[in-house]
């Protein structure tokens, strides 16, 4: 198998808890995090239910202590919470010591404030400021700025995937001796905007989100921030770093379908699953747990199940949950927060439940775990999917 | 272990010039007219087919000709990876749904311009039409934007499982962006023309559109135009370290400033934002042959792609055209290019590629 990358820190705020401490409480009690949305007034308030972090943008400035002047959006904010904690968990204290990097993911950028000023801003001077956040590169450079880095800083946009491929580009960057150390995941946050586009395709579910159920009607939208430092192993062992675990294999594929849908088969994410597989130099049986894309939507899930079954084998499948009736679809952040996850799962060695479960798909036999469940879980495998046929895998393994 | 090389094989580029039935901008027309440069409009029932022509955005369409454009010089039919940078997107399609959902209260909207608004949409329609499933990525940030899909591009090249990809830089205009851009400044004043991009005494660009598309292999070919060297992005720089940054990013690579025969300088008008190139002009560079283009193309996030372009033409043509000459110099032979573009002071992007 192939070594990996170590991962020496993580952070996270999500639906269910503003510390990689408090998901990981929230994981292991099924506290859900799907509720009437709050902080944006919407027409669709009583028909949708959201993953929300019941914090309002006041109180997001206070914990960061920004300035009134300041323009940070929603996302660059959470995005920027998460990623300090990330790099306090990781003990960096001197962040351009080393060769170090920033790649952020988002879907929309500062989406959050342009729709809220997007007519004022010719009536309202305050506003002007929040004109130039909308630039999704706005917000890693503003969160590059927090933690004082400075480096090689981008910003990944491929719809759902996002985050997936953030981690996977950190990953090849400190593979090939580019970046000694590099601070990777991703940030969205609830907006009119999204919540309307996925209104529109009629996948939103009027209730709680059921993975890989029968009579499952759609997804709940959310918002989160996650990221992870990834070291070189150069780092790790001269300073004797703690690895929580390592990412060791990722694959990138493209479905080459539809703008929004996914192939019947799954292809794209059958291909990125292999390709993961080949990196981490891992057979599928060696998968312990997969932490599946499941957003609920009747297309993923039947073409998500079905390149499961295609790789794993029908009754050779491993554990697998979705973990999106916990904290909502967090579009371009998703990936991040389950990466955060999985790497929960190794180090304590569980299987989180896939709630809100009753009836088997027809297409085929796959049971996701419903209850948590303890076991060794030595690698984890996480897809992420998203529009454009953008499909991606990575592969989280315990630190020997 | 030897590290594979990166070659340019193929161009295709869709900007405000005429840039892909021409030979090196000898019909390039200069507007200092206007504050937005729009793109030349190509034929796009030659590429696309006319149902699908009607669906698609703007910066798709450009992305798809741009695209085929490469693919075909290079005489490739598919790549082993797609990746784009883009700054805004499908801008124009994010405002029509944003509107949409503003000025009906959230009701009777239809999906197809959310569908199209994704920052991906473009990497997304190519591998739908080539349908190649092979890596696809989109990078979205700023003025590093292309420069990020480049660097990737050349990762992928140097990694194991890749002969070929097609690397691009696409952004389009939308006019409700462009009435913000101009509410705070980020483009000009109307009527102050003529807007030179030397030696202006003013704030703000000249905006623009466009989409350039490189198909890269691991292989040099007869007709390969270029090779790339390097690409390095960092979101931060001084006005005073930039010199110091150049002659490490050079070192890096064996080389020093005398060795660099053409520097291209994303000069985009903007007075406060050109203080960055002023050091490299009047002294590291004073010796050098000096280009710029976004008076050309116009200012946006990815008008780096279009500056890609035009030294990877003067090192295939041997020749710099006077109209992106910003000073008087002239060499014998443009064997080693810089490239170098930021906005603000923030988001800097250098690329090296030599003849090959």
């Amino acid at each position: 198998m192939n070594k990996g990358v170590a991962i020496t820190g993580m952070g996270i705020i999500s639906s269910i808890g503003n510390t990689v401490e408090e998901n990981f409480i929230s994981l292991m009690n099924n506290k859900v995090g799907i509720t009437t949305i709050e902080n944006i007034s919407t027409v669709h308030t009583d028909v949708i239910k959201v993953g929300e972090i019941k914090k309002t943008n006041q109180q997001l400035v206070d914990d960061l202590q920004l300035s009134p002047e300041n323009n940070f959006s929603r996302t660059a904010m959470l995005g920027a919470i998460a990623a300090k904690q990330a790099v306090k968990n990781a003990g960096i204290t001197s962040i351009n010591e080393y060769k170090t990097g920033l790649i952020s993911a988002t879907s929309v950028g500062g989406m959050d404030m342009t729709e809220r000023f997007y007519y004022e801003y010719f009536e309202n001077a305050d506003t002007e400021k929040y004109i130039s956040s909308h630039n999704a590169g706005d917000i890693a450079d503003k969160i590059a700025n927090e933690l004082g880095l400075i480096g090689m800083v981008t910003t990944i946009s491929t719809a759902c995937s996002s985050a997936a491929n953030a981690i996977m580009l950190g990953a090849r960057l400190i593979k090939s001796g580019k970046l000694d150390r590099v601070i990777v995941g991703g940030t969205d946050a609830l907006s009119k905007f999204t919540i309307n586009g996925f209104k529109t395709l009629m996948i939103l579910s009027d209730g709680y989100n059921k993975p890989f159920d029968n009579d499952r009607k759609g997804l709940n939208l959310g918002e989160a921030a996650a990221y992870l430092v990834l070291e070189s192993d150069e780092i790790v062992k001269k300073e004797n770093k703690k690895v929580l675990a390592r990412v060791s294999g990722y694959g990138n594929a493209n479905d080459a379908f539809h703008q929004t849908a996914s192939s019947e088969n799954g292809d794209g994410a059958f291909l990125a699953m292999e390709k993961a597989f080949q990196v981490a130099q891992l057979k599928p049986e060696q998968i312990d747990y997969i932490n599946v894309h499941g957003t609920a939507t009747p297309n993923n899930d039947l073409s998500e199940g079905r390149a499961i079954v295609r790789l794993f084998g029908e009754n050779k499948t491993p554990d697998f949950s979705s973990t999106k009736p916990f904290t909502g679809h967090t579009l371009a952040a998703a990936a991040a927060i389950e990466a955060v996850f999985s790497v929960l799962a190794i180090q304590h060695n569980v299987v989180f439940p896939n709630l809100n479960f009753t009836t088997q798909m027809e297409e085929f036999n796959l049971v996701p775990q419903t209850t948590l469940k303890h076991a060794t879980i030595e690698h984890v495998l996480s897809n992420s999917f998203g529009f454009g046929g953008n499909c991606s895998t990575l592969i989280f393994s315990k630190c020997e | 272990m030897r590290i594979k090389k990166t070659y340019i094989n193929g161009l295709g580029c869709i900007s405000a010039q005429k840039t892909f039935d021409t030979v090196f901008l000898e019909e390039a027309e200069l507007n200092e007219n206007d504050t937005i440069l729009s793109l030349k409009v190509p034929v796009y029932k030659d590429f696309i087919p006319p149902v699908a022509i009607r669906r698609m955005a703007k910066g798709v369409k450009n992305g798809i000709v741009a695209s085929t454009l490469a693919l075909r010089d290079a005489q490739l039919e598919t790549v082993d990876a797609i990746i784009t940078g883009t700054g805004m997107g499908c801008i124009e399609d994010s405002e029509k749904f944003l509107k949409a959902i503003l000025d009906n209260n959230e009701q009777f909207l239809t999906p197809t311009s959310f569908i199209q608004s994704t920052h991906n949409t473009v990497g997304g329609q190519i591998a739908l039409g080539l349908q190649c499933k092979a890596y696809n990525l989109t990078y979205v940030n700023g003025s590093v934007s292309f420069e990020s899909a480049l660097l990737d591009a050349k990762m992928k090249i140097e990694e194991e499982d890749t002969s070929s990809v097609l690397v691009g830089g696409i952004d389009e205009t939308g006019d409700y962006t462009m009435s913000l851009f101009k509410l705070i400044g980020f483009i000009k004043e109307e009527n102050q023309s003529p807007y030179t991009v030397l030696n202006s005494t003013t704030k703000g660009v000249v905006f623009g559109e466009g989409a350039a598309f490189f198909a890269l292999e691991n292989e040099k070919k007869e007709h390969s135009y270029a090779e790339i060297l390097d690409v390095e992005i960092l979101n931060k720089l001084e006005v005073q370290d930039v010199e110091k940054r150049i002659i490490a990013f050079l070192d890096s690579n064996d080389l020093a400033i005398t060795d660099v025969d053409a520097v291209v300088l994303g000069y985009n008008g903007d007075v406060e934002s050109d203080l960055y190139y002023k050091d490299l002009a009047d002294s590291t560079f004073a010796n050098t042959p000096q280009v710029y283009y976004k008076h050309l193309s116009g200012e946006y996030d990815t008008a780096s792609a279009f500056g890609l372009w035009v030294g990877v033409k003067i090192i295939k043509n041997q020749t710099i055209p006077e109209i992106v000459k910003s000073n008087s110099l002239e060499k014998s032979a443009y064997k080693t290019i810089l490239l170098y573009n930021q906005r603000n002071g923030i988001d800097h992007g250098f690329t090296l590629i030599s003849r090959c």
